[in-house]
């Protein structure tokens, strides 16, 4: 069947099998930070914006994205790299395979609630596993980014 | 120092957080054959038909091979990252026909997709003979039931293995009078422990690519932690030549141990050598959870005997491990459970320490971080911990009473000498990190909840002492940059960068001055590989000796430019200039152009090191639990930790390793279980059900270093990676127990236990 | 593995149910659950052009669309207002955002699982189910019935004089539940207590108001009742032993939280 939607701005429209899945129509499309974790939604490596709505791109069928605007990290790079440093100035992206996904999602979390406390950012990202860093290199990472983009904000 | 000791971003840091595609998955064509593996659902059985006329029929399928495929009477060969001869028996064909757990791969099966693929899986008619299993492990040993019984098994090393008696290896050690010592002691501690087969679960399931090159030798793009054993096994496994194979990794998304065996390679590397085609298999995240090489499952039989004062006179230690149906890292895996928990103790007068590993029809076990040592250390600080209580004496106190010293020979550590020890130091800041004055032993908070708090603490070592290799290869470039190859695998741990650190501090120039390639075993000089603990005490006192001696071939050509004797001059990182007239100089630029224009001094350098000693890190920890005793839940408020691994070269990476490797040790304390159903098979089968911990689990993980300085090592420094788990399982079991009163042998400790132990009680 | 041979999105609810009348024929909720099974299915029924996915609240209660997502409706003030945030306690435990952002309504629902916190949530409020063909059917009614092939549209709630409580024992915190306990009390002082996950699905005690009776002694009453009527059974979360002891302590705490909450209001 045919599809259209935006990827990351890119209007793309094409013939796909009904039950292709979100997650191998945007890696077949470069969208190679989209990973994949688990069969049963629970790692939150797959994470992209589907209207700007975190969701699972390996529980999404790519048909019923057609009409949505589809975003990965491709599409994020210079949000990704400013907060993504915060995260790198903590040694906490370790083997990195988990980190598309969970900044997907925080960067998502800070357009919903700009300044989340520490409890706040927990619960936002519970959906996200990390095996390497132990989580508290991520959030120390995010409070320094968020306290960071504070006085950013302050002086402008 | 400039460089070493300091926090420095990992170089892969912002390419990772922008999510390129630098995995295997990432970087491969997309058009190769997909391979996927027809599984065994009987842990014990003979294929005794195998039809695959009508799956080999689906559109699209390139190739299925089963057991008729591979020669059942060649050698056979093991999956484990081990230096050759392997202590791991070489127990394994490619395919055999007699399968040995659920999971046990029955067929390959290579197609144009995954469709087809799963299409012809399907169609794969196989007639087993079911036979008897070996499903517990206390009956493995001299069960008529062999798990082994052909005769092309082989053990290459002398580890008491016996196919023929279902055991993968058997050890005694001991020091001392141990009788005499137990019975002459006023108190004696004996229980038994049991701990479970734990998933690494990294992120990354296990994944390899493979396609053959110009020259039509087979290269192997890997998820591994072992380019040069995988190399060999593969090899083995393909019975070809070593020298047409090529293993190289890319970035990898964690290891934890688990790709210090070759799980994934050997099927691709059949396929591809087979039909000289690329192809790719991609564990899923099923697989890596059912048939993989998890911690090995022990049973640990403690005897501890005490004086009324405190002091540990002598540990008698039993494990009893379960290798499951392939023996990798199984003879070695248990020797640590002893070796590395027995030592901590230093006014010791004896020790004895037999173990067993037996083979069963569960998966094969093999290496996660701590490798025997974290089982061990459960049981020993678990019966120290007992013994404190019994004694009405602070846990610390005890500790601080026992604790081995730098300069103590330890004779449950081979004979070495402790040569750096700074565990006395990590003890008494852990117990002011977690205010244990005010909250031992346990405070009742009303409404059902209790806070309490408990501790241990842990060794490991740092590669192994006498058998470990690591090399490291540098070479100066166009401009003065250097290039430094290793093959050791950074698998997230960050040893590409902390390498570099330890090179750029010898060579005095920026960090950024020093790209990092590894890990191939083409180009790569040799290397054990990231595993043991090993990488920078043993990789990084290569890399430190390989600076070194660039260090001098820089002077050397130097000199010559300069026409002056090699011992007149001095290199400060920037220029070689006359030590007696620094405006005579020649900038390392002007060096790197020189040895590319008509000059004979090699500007690159290879070194190779191998310790005789694996200086042990130290550690201590501690735990603040929340127990409602009305649910059984826990909740971890706090784990505070201190770690002596000498010099942090990196000081973040070191506090990351640390608090990773805390938080996988508080799941196994807490809720990743393994509970086989009554085929063998492992329930928690995906990470819906098998729980590695989530943010929303864990308080607070605090972590502080108290370093002593390791004479042998790389400016000082000792391993991290693996001592790390250890701490959480006897920490958190003892603060449970100072909550409810009552004790847990085995792990995971879980809310039903909690509740039914409180209620049993109120009864 | 599920494949899927065509995918529809649906034009109208006629139509939707026209094509779920066929037996190899399935509706899309969230596909969470969906994904894991192993089943080919012919014509994948997407229901998200319909327009059922909003909450709509009035004086009397709230229609809440069978797409409506799992996150909607742990954030809508409406309901957390009326429930005293119980609606979201009983899905914050749920995987992360990402999964409750597809998760829908109408698919929790439908599939009546056994440890659906969704389903022991709304079984102590007064909530029916809207059904394309069959009605409005009340939700306890509901989850009795075998699955068919009608279409769910709306969970209608109808608001009511009362006081919602929600608790789950999980093993780990994104876990599925071990038990599951929504609890209302009425403004006349009777109870109604959901017990979920048992491991079947959700099931519902009633209490009348008792007069008089101090909050403790009443806590303890209704405990030692659930206690004796729920019908659990074992896997490897727990045993039915355990999850009968955790139906007493959840109800008992769910009563003394009412009851102070009760207390409060008098006050």
């Amino acid at each position: 069947m045919q599809i259209t939607l935006t990827l990351n701005g890119i209007k793309v429209t094409e013939d796909v099998a009904a039950d292709m899945l979100l997650i191998d129509f945007v890696r077949a499309h470069g969208c190679k930070s989209v990973k994949r974790g688990c069969e049963t939604s629970n790692c939150g490596l797959c994470t992209v914006f589907l209207d700007d709505k975190p969701v699972l791109s390996c529980s999404v069928l790519a048909a019923r994205a057609s009409g949505h605007q589809v975003t990965t990290l491709e599409g994020l790079q210079a949000e990704a790299a400013e907060f993504g440093a915060f995260i790198a100035d903590q040694g906490a992206e370790q083997c990195g395979f988990c980190n598309p996904g969970f900044i997907m999602n925080a960067l998502a979390l800070f357009r919903e609630n700009p300044y989340p406390s520490e409890e706040e950012v927990k619960e936002y990202l519970s959906g996200n596993l990390c095996r390497c860093s132990g989580y508290e290199g991520q959030l120390r990472g995010i409070m320094n980014f968020l306290a960071w983009k504070k006085q950013k904000e302050a002086a402008e | 120092m400039n460089t070493v000791n300091k926090p420095f971003r990992k170089k892969d840091a912002m390419q990772l957080v922008t999510g390129q595609p630098v995995y295997m998955d990432d970087v491969i064509p997309q058009d190769c054959l997909i391979v996927k593996l027809l599984r065994s659902p009987h842990a014990n059985a003979i294929v005794k038909t195998i039809n695959t006329t009508v799956a080999k029929k689906v559109p699209g399928i390139e190739a299925i091979f089963t057991w008729e495929d591979v020669p059942q009477d060649a050698p056979r060969y093991t999956q484990a990252g081990q230096t050759y001869p392997e202590a791991s028996p070489r127990d394994r064909l490619l395919i055999d026909r007699h399968v040995r757990f659920v999971g046990d791969v029955v067929a390959i099966v290579a197609g144009k997709d995954e469709k087809c693929v799963d299409k012809a899986l399907k169609l794969i008619k196989v007639e087993y003979e079911v036979l008897e299993a070996v499903l517990d492990y206390h009956t493995a040993k001299d069960n008529p039931v062999l798990v082994h019984p052909e005769d092309n098994w082989v053990s290459l090393c002398p580890v008491g293995a016996d196919n023929k008696r279902n055991l993968c290896a058997h050890d005694e050690s001991s020091s001392g009078d141990i009788d005499a010592v137990l019975a002459a002691s006023d108190i004696i501690i004996d229980h038994v422990y049991h701990t479970k087969a734990c998933q690494q679960a990294m992120m990354e399931t296990f994944r390899t690519y493979c396609s053959i090159d110009t020259y039509g030798r087979l290269n192997v793009l890997s998820s591994t932690q072992i380019v040069f054993h995988a190399r060999r096994n593969i090899a083995n496994a393909l019975h070809i030549p070593k020298s047409m194979v090529r293993v190289a990794k890319p970035r990898i998304g964690g290891g934890f141990g688990a790709k210090q065996t070759a799980v994934s390679e050997v099927y691709p590397a059949f396929v591809t050598w087979k039909t000289k085609k690329p192809s790719k298999i991609i564990f899923s995240r099923v697989e890596s959870q059912i048939a993989s090489s998890p911690r090995h499952e022990m049973e640990m039989h403690v005897r501890l005997g005490a004086t009324k004062d405190g002091i540990v006179k002598g540990i008698d230690l039993y494990t009893l491990s379960n290798t499951g149906a392939y023996g990798e890292h199984g003879p070695t895996t248990v020797g640590l459970s002893g070796h590395k928990s027995i030592p901590l103790y230093g006014k010791a007068e004896a020790f004895r320490f037999v173990s067993d590993v037996v083979y069963t029809n569960h998966m094969s076990a093999g290496a996660y971080r701590g490798y025997g040592a974290t089982q061990g250390l459960f049981a020993v600080e678990s019966a120290v911990n007992e013994l404190a209580h019994k004694l009405n004496m602070d846990p610390f106190e005890l500790r601080l009473k026992n604790t081995v010293q730098e300069g103590d020979v330890m004779p449950a550590y081979y004979g070495a000498v402790n040569t750096s020890c700074a565990l006395d130091r990590c003890l008494v800041k852990v117990r002011e990190m977690i205010d244990w004055e005010h909250k031992y032993p346990m405070r009742d908070m009303g409404n059902g909840k209790v806070r309490a708090v408990g501790m241990g603490m842990a060794m490991q070592g740092s590669g192994i002492s006498g058998m470990d290799v690591g090399s490291a290869t540098l070479k100066l470039n166009d401009d003065g940059f250097y290039t430094l190859m290793i093959g050791a695998a950074d698998m997230g741990t960050g040893c590409d960068t902390t390498l570099a650190q330890i090179a750029a501090e010898v060579l005095d120039c920026p960090l950024d001055n020093i790209t990092v390639f590894g890990a191939d075993t083409d180009t790569s000089p040799y290397d054990s590989g990231s595993y043991a603990s090993s990488t920078i005490y043993v990789t990084g006192k290569a890399t430190e000796k390989c600076a070194m001696k660039l260090r001098a071939q820089i002077c050397k050509l130097g000199a010559e430019l300069l026409e002056c004797a090699e011992d007149e001059v001095e290199f400060d990182g920037k220029d070689v200039f006359k030590s007696e007239d620094p405006a005579q100089k020649k900038s390392l630029s002007e060096i790197a152009y020189a040895s590319q224009f008509g000059h004979m001094v090699p500007l690159e350098a290879t070194e190779t090191h191998t310790s005789p000693l694996s200086p042990p890190p130290f550690m201590a920890g501690a735990a603040e639990v929340e127990v409602d005793t009305e649910t059984g839940e826990v909740k971890l408020l706090e784990f505070d930790a201190c770690v002596d691994c000498g010099t942090p070269i990196n000081p973040n990476l070191t506090r990351v390793q640390a608090e990773g490797g805390l938080l996988q040790g508080i799941g196994m304390t807490l809720t990743e279980n393994i509970t086989y159903d009554k085929n063998g098979y492992p329930e928690e089968n995906s990470l819906f059900q098998y729980k590695i911990p989530a943010r929303t689990d864990v308080g607070r993980i605090n972590v502080e270093f108290e370093s002593s300085y390791e004479p042998n090592g790389p400016f000082g420094a000792k391993s991290i990676g693996e001592i790390v788990i250890n701490t959480p399982l006897p920490a958190i079991s003892d603060a449970i127990y100072n909550a409810i009163g009552t004790r847990f042998y085995e792990l995971p400790i879980t809310p039903e236990q909690i509740a039914m132990a409180v209620a049993e009680k109120q009864k | 593995m599920m494949t899927i041979r065509e995918y529809k999105r649906a034009e109208s609810l006629e139509e939707a149910w026209q094509l779920n009348q066929k037996k190899p024929n399935r509706v899309l909720g969230g596909m969470i659950w969906l994904k894991m099974e192993t089943i080919n299915v012919g014509t994948a029924i997407d229901l998200s052009g319909l327009g059922l996915d909003t909450i709509e609240e009035t004086e009397d209660g709230f229609s809440i669309g069978a797409m409506v997502t799992l996150r909607q409706l742990e954030e809508h003030p409406g309901l957390a207002a009326y429930t005293h945030g119980a609606v979201k306690e009983a899905l914050r435990h749920i995987v992360g955002v990402q999964l409750r952002n597809l998760a829908t309504v109408g698919g929790s629902i439908y599939s009546r699982f056994g440890f659906s916190d969704v389903l022991t949530l709304f079984m102590a409020m007064d909530c029916s189910v809207e059904l394309y063909k069959g009605g409005i059917v009340p939700l306890r009614d509901y989850a009795e019935r075998p699955y068919d092939r009608d279409i769910l549209v709306r969970l209608i709630v109808k608001k009511e004089k009362a006081e919602f409580f929600y608790q789950s024992v999980r093993n780990s915190q994104t876990d599925i539940p071990v038990l599951t306990c929504a609890a209302a009390r009425l403004a006349d002082g009777s109870y109604r207590i959901a017990i979920g996950a048992r491991p079947l699905k959700a099931l519902l005690y009633a209490f009348p108001a008792q007069a008089g009776v101090p909050a403790q002694e009443l806590a303890r009453k209704l405990a030692d009742e659930v206690t004796r009527q729920v019908v659990t059974g074992s896997n490897m979360r727990g045993s039915a032993e355990y999850r009968r002891h955790l139906a007493g302590v959840l109800t008992k705490r769910a009563v003394v939280e009412l009851e102070a909450r009760a207390v409060q209001e008098e006050n």
